[in-house]
């Protein structure tokens, strides 16, 4: 009752000053803009216009005369061998912390499963997928390095990893990428799998569906654009990592060619930084558009 | 009635749900494997950074070593301080806007939900390459001290900044909150301090947590700008002497965990900002 007084005072108070109400809506409009200013520029200055400059960075010399020298650097040595590197790396690890964090998602989320298992690794996730960066590498070190805890109980139990495997290979890299995309996996696939309707379950069980069935059948045609699209997350996730990859010493990585060019560390030319820093954005914002766009059919369903 | 009644009627669901709510062999092997994989490293770090101390004192050694560095201090405090600094800075451009934007711009918020997640499409590696010749041209002197790390991992903390204050936002009636306190003679800004921040309680401690764990850890940034922070403090101690780096790995994880479990503890406020990661 009282609101609907409210939206009807609000309605009439106009009506007799009807003429001044234009102009003095538009100003306070105007005053409203002047509000968000400060955010504005500061995006603008630690963002945007740093953004901006090295798309067009990728396309000047180091004179600022227009070149596509730049963009040819990218695909003469060292770098494509870097990027494909980066691409192996990124889908290697997304695909098993995609997979794997499905899984287990899945089946801590199963009927039967004690709620407190499903809060402990949930609150794990969060903090795993946090603990990335320098001290993951160091972690890693400590676990499967030549010198390693498990390294060496693997050669007591007379299993010698090295010297074919190493923390800087495909395999040891994923392995170390997917201490963070595994819980990250977790953390986004929770809100996925609960979006599957508990009736579409009974419904299927009753009529005689056995677990497989329904994923089969109902549960994984429904999620697939998700998982899909998460997994794409993951691989943009990975792509774009770098302080874990320098503390591994990974060194055929795009990533890392970035820094050395920034620290003038190669006898290359310093304008490739640019280069090599937009394709990693074009490669970001491809990943996130598949992304959005695996989402956008799967919430048609899961709400 | 009832008395004669339930005994005889329970039973019989009792077994349903016992059978419907046996969870197969194979989910309990899977939670086992996730757990492991959780675990091994940090009881390896754990069993690492306290092996080979034989006859270099007590089994802390490479901890006692590490506490006793003067840079390890130093660079611990310039971190602590940066993250102060980040998360002051970030409250200051962010609490003010997300407010103003929901109050008089609600247009706006597609906008800003799309400015909040550039920082993801553009990763420290690559705003480093923009913004270094940038900073060098615009004022050299900012570029040389410490504190220009916290302006920018205010863009960092961006993402889950705004998230966290958006979700904060949205929970609470502001309209209605403002109209009551500008009718009883409130100003804007009297209304932001004394009635709405109160309510933005759980969301301001939930975005400022991740933005303290995003400023402690941030590795890229100051490395390439040459600033001696507690990440690259790890990284330097850790390539020349193996057993340090992974005592100040294990320091770093307490770090993480602590600031996660803080946000455990928030609750619901902070569970949605906590749902996502900082990947570096």
């Amino acid at each position: 009752m009282s609101f609907t007084g409210v939206g009807v005072r609000e309605e009439l108070q106009p009506n007799p000053t009807a003429g001044s109400v234009a102009p003095r809506r538009s100003r306070s409009r105007r005053w409203a803009f002047v509000g968000i200013l400060p955010f504005a520029a500061y995006i603008s200055i630690f963002l945007l216009i740093p953004t901006g400059e090295l798309i067009v960075g990728a396309f000047r010399t180091a004179n600022g005369t227009w070149t596509l020298a730049n963009i040819h650097d990218i695909f003469r040595a060292p770098y494509p061998q870097a990027f494909e590197f980066s691409l192996e790396l990124s889908a290697l690890s997304a695909a098993i912390g995609g997979i794997f964090g499905f899984v287990v998602a899945n089946a801590f989320l199963h009927r039967g499963i004690p709620r407190w298992i499903r809060s402990a690794y949930i609150s794990f996730s969060g903090m795993a997928a946090n603990f990335a960066g320098v001290p993951l590498a160091f972690a890693y070190g400590a676990t499967l390095g030549s010198l390693g805890v498990v390294t060496i109980l693997l050669k007591h139990l007379g299993l010698h990893i090295y010297p074919s495997f190493s923390l800087q290979g495909l395999l040891g890299a994923s392995i170390v990428y997917a201490y963070f995309q595994f819980p990250l996996m977790i953390l986004l696939m929770v809100p996925v799998i609960e979006g599957l309707r508990t009736e579409w379950r009974e419904a299927a069980s009753n009529l005689g569906a056995s677990t497989f069935t329904f994923w089969r059948y109902v549960g994984l045609p429904i999620i697939t654009p998700s998982l899909l699209g998460l997994v794409v997350l993951l691989f943009g996730n990975a792509f774009s990592a770098y302080a874990t990859a320098q503390a591994l010493g990974i060194s055929n990585l795009v990533t890392i060619d970035i820094a050395q060019l920034v620290n003038g560390n190669m006898t290359l030319n310093p304008q490739d930084a640019y280069a090599l820093a937009s394709a990693m954005i074009l490669i970001i914002v491809v990943t996130i558009t598949i992304y959005s766009l695996l989402q956008r059919r799967t919430s048609k369903w899961l709400r | 009635m009832a008395q004669v009644s339930v005994p005889a009627v329970r039973p019989a669901p009792n077994r349903i749900r016992q059978a419907k709510h046996r969870a197969p062999v194979w989910n309990f092997v899977l939670l086992l494997l996730g757990a492991i994989f959780f675990l091994v490293p940090i009881y390896s770090i754990v069993q690492f950074s306290l092996q080979g101390t034989a006859g270099q004192g007590g089994f802390l050694h490479w901890y006692l070593t590490v506490f006793d560095d003067p840079v390890f201090r130093s660079s611990f405090w310039l971190s602590v301080q940066i993250a102060l600094e980040t998360v002051i800075a970030s409250l200051v451009l962010m609490v003010p806007t997300v407010f103003w934007v929901h109050l008089r711009l609600p247009g706006l918020r597609p906008v800003m939900d799309l400015v909040s997640v550039i920082p993801f499409v553009v990763p420290p590696i690559v705003l480093i390459v923009g913004l270094a010749p940038f900073l060098k041209d615009f004022s050299s002197w900012l570029f040389v001290r410490p504190e220009v790390l916290a302006l920018i991992y205010v863009v960092f903390a961006l993402p889950f900044m705004y998230r966290a204050l958006d979700a904060g936002l949205r929970a609470i009636d502001l309209k209605t909150l403002t109209e009551a306190a500008q009718s009883l003679g409130a100003s804007i800004p009297r209304t932001l301090f004394r009635v709405i921040l109160p309510n933005l309680r759980t969301a301001i401690i939930g975005g400022s947590l991740l933005t303290v764990a995003i400023a402690m850890g941030e590795f890229t940034v100051a490395s390439l700008m040459g600033f001696t922070t507690f990440a690259v403090y790890t990284y330097q101690i850790g390539i020349s002497t193996a057993y340090e780096g992974v005592a100040l790995a294990f320091i770093s994880f307490l770090l993480v965990w602590g600031a996660m479990l803080a946000l455990y503890l928030l609750g619901r406020g902070g569970r949605g900002a906590a749902a996502v990661a900082i990947t570096d």
